[in-house]
């Protein structure tokens, strides 16, 4: 009982310390909508690679990813080598750095905005902004019922899944509503540079315990030799490239982490963080999955939630620093859901109470974002508490949902050929096909290549990318641009 | 650089860095070395590559294909 009360005291100082810096931030935020959406697009190096990087992180690198390392071996690393060092990068600069100047030259604050303001289309502007809202709001309530189960299990049930759940909820509100972007970042920051560390600290400490990286793979290579070896079982060709592209094209699109490609103070800042993400993922992920791999040699199983990770802790650290470790993942999902839920406000506030009501000023524009934070939050939290199955499921495929806008919005971002028809085409297409894959019985959820069924199933959302570019460009091609349409806005651009 | 050539060149290293990201080649192999298998380590070096090849990049074509012709910067 005292080590569930140390173990609850370390959280609760967690909390107050993110909490304090939070209030730190609203004291230097102004009463204007760029400001609290975007923090005026004054963030420097460190704040935006550790913001774009807890945001990119949940509760996958400290519940899921290890877990799925423990039990089919650490190829995921792979994954997110591919998806998070090389394609995300790639995308930061082809995407992102292209959005950064678009927005800087045009003042966009959303991706909505963005779209709607090339091609004069309202109604493409309210559908990305719902499309977006319909993925995010079930995939913010995954992490609440992350933080309630993991503070749950921490405490044996002394802390009841609603009351973690709640209390992390009313957390967020709280420093979001408070402090928006700016909060939201140096609470990130915080957070991301608090996860490494207890990630490095895990590894060192269990490492010391067994001997050593070679002796923990040598117990690994005796117990679980196929975990060693590269691919099988559930990693076949298809899967890697199917689940990091679909992920890393998805991410861009999330709202949280789109709209931080508009936040950079420099392009100097954009260049250095580019740098920096093959080395961060590199940092973070090996020592994550390699621990769940290394699990499956020493023996450990995993918990009543099919978690590795905390019981890998009980066995080989005292009981506070198992505590810590949950409040690293409990920061995972905090600092993945306050982002969304910023961002989710912007879109509802900006992209569409805009663009009903009339004579919206900034400061009243910012009290409405604080309102949408709020409503969100309870909104996602009272879906946390039933669960219903449907729900759920949206949450969980929302990475694929997302990577349908992806290719769309690039050819837009870079052939001025493309028309409002064309867009139109592809966004709504493609979202059509992803979302019959998901809920309709008879449409296959992964596809065999016929000339290469050794590669095995690729995912029902890379075939839908691959029709949403399909109809973007051909729709395009055999439709005329309406007098509304302005391919320039996303010409002539430059950094100076 | 600038042009087109420059625009090719760098497309087919971002095509080599994301082709290359898994080691294809090592495809069932469970070799160990130091303490981690073989294929742990491709990834680790490929990432350490891909970091400085990025790097390469910021300083020397930053603003290819994205920002206007002729006002490529260093």
């Amino acid at each position: 009982m005292a080590e569930t009360g140390l173990q609850v005291g370390i959280i609760a100082a967690y909390l107050l310390l993110t909490l304090g810096v939070g209030l730190v931030a609203y004291r230097l935020t102004d009463r204007t909508a760029e400001d609290y959406f975007l923090a005026s697009r004054t963030f420097g190096t460190v704040v935006l690679l550790f913001t774009t990087f807890a945001t990119l992180l949940s509760a996958f690198t400290f519940f899921a990813g290890p877990t799925a390392a423990f039990a089919n071996g650490p190829e995921w690393l792979l994954v997110m080598g591919l998806m998070d060092g090389v394609l995300f990068g790639i995308l930061w600069y082809v995407v992102g750095y292209k959005q950064w100047l678009v927005g800087r030259k045009h003042g966009h604050v959303t991706l909505g905005e963005m779209l709607g303001d090339r091609f004069g289309s309202r109604r493409l502007r309210v559908l990305v902004a719902g499309i977006s809202l319909f993925w995010l709001v079930p995939y913010i309530t995954l992490q609440q019922q992350g933080a309630g189960t993991a503070l749950a299990a921490l405490t044996g049930g002394a802390v009841p899944y609603w009351a973690g759940a709640g209390g992390v909820t009313l957390f967020m509100i709280v420093y979001v509503a408070l402090s928006g972007m700016r909060g939201v970042a140096w609470t990130d920051t915080l957070q991301g540079i608090f996860m490494l560390g207890i990630v490095w600290l895990a590894a060192v400490w269990i490492l010391g315990a067994v001997g050593g990286p070679a002796a923990a793979t040598a117990l690994l290579a005796e117990n679980a030799p196929g975990h060693l070896s590269l691919g099988g079982g559930l990693y076949t060709p298809a899967y890697i490239i199917s689940t990091a592209v679909s992920i890393a094209f998805g991410v861009t699109m999330f709202p949280q982490v789109n709209q931080r490609f508009f936040v950079a103070k420099s392009s100097a800042v954009i260049k250095r963080t580019f740098t920096l993400w093959p080395v961060l993922v590199l940092l973070l992920f090996v020592p994550a999955f390699m621990l769940g791999a290394w699990a499956a040699g020493l023996g450990v199983t995993p918990n009543v939630n099919g978690r590795i990770l905390p019981p890998l802790l009980t066995a080989y650290t005292p009981g506070w620093f198992a505590a810590l470790v949950i409040a690293g993942a409990v920061a995972a999902m905090m600092s993945s859901s306050d982002s969304m839920l910023l961002s989710g406000s912007s879109y509802l506030t900006r992209d569409v109470y805009r663009q009903v009501a009339e004579g919206v000023t900034e400061r009243r524009e910012a009290l409405v974002g604080r309102v949408g934070v709020v409503a969100l939050a309870l909104v996602s939290f009272v879906i946390s508490l039933f669960r219903p199955a449907t729900l759920l499921q949206i949450g969980e495929t929302a990475f694929g949902g997302f990577a349908q806008l992806a290719l769309p919005v690039a050819v837009a971002l870079y052939w001025r050929g493309t028309t409002r028809d064309g867009i139109l085409a592809g966004v709504v297409g493609s979202q059509g096909f992803y979302l019959a894959s998901v809920f309709v019985p008879f449409v296959p959820s992964s596809y065999q290549l016929p000339v290469a069924p050794g590669l095995g199933g690729w995912s029902a959302s890379v075939v839908g990318m691959i029709l949403g570019l399909v109809l973007t460009v051909g729709v395009s091609a055999v439709t005329s641009p309406t007098a509304e349409e302005d391919a320039s806005v996303y010409e002539r651009l430059s950094a100076d | 650089m600038a042009g087109s050539g420059a625009r090719y060149a760098w497309s087919i290293v971002a095509l080599v860095l994301v082709a290359l990201a898994v080691p294809w080649f090592l495809w069932g192999s469970s070799s160990v070395v130091a303490g981690l298998p073989v294929w742990v380590w491709w990834h680790i070096g490929w990432m350490v590559l891909t970091a400085g090849v990025f790097y390469a990049f910021t300083r020397t074509a930053w603003g290819l294909g994205v920002e206007s012709r002729g006002e490529v910067d260093g």
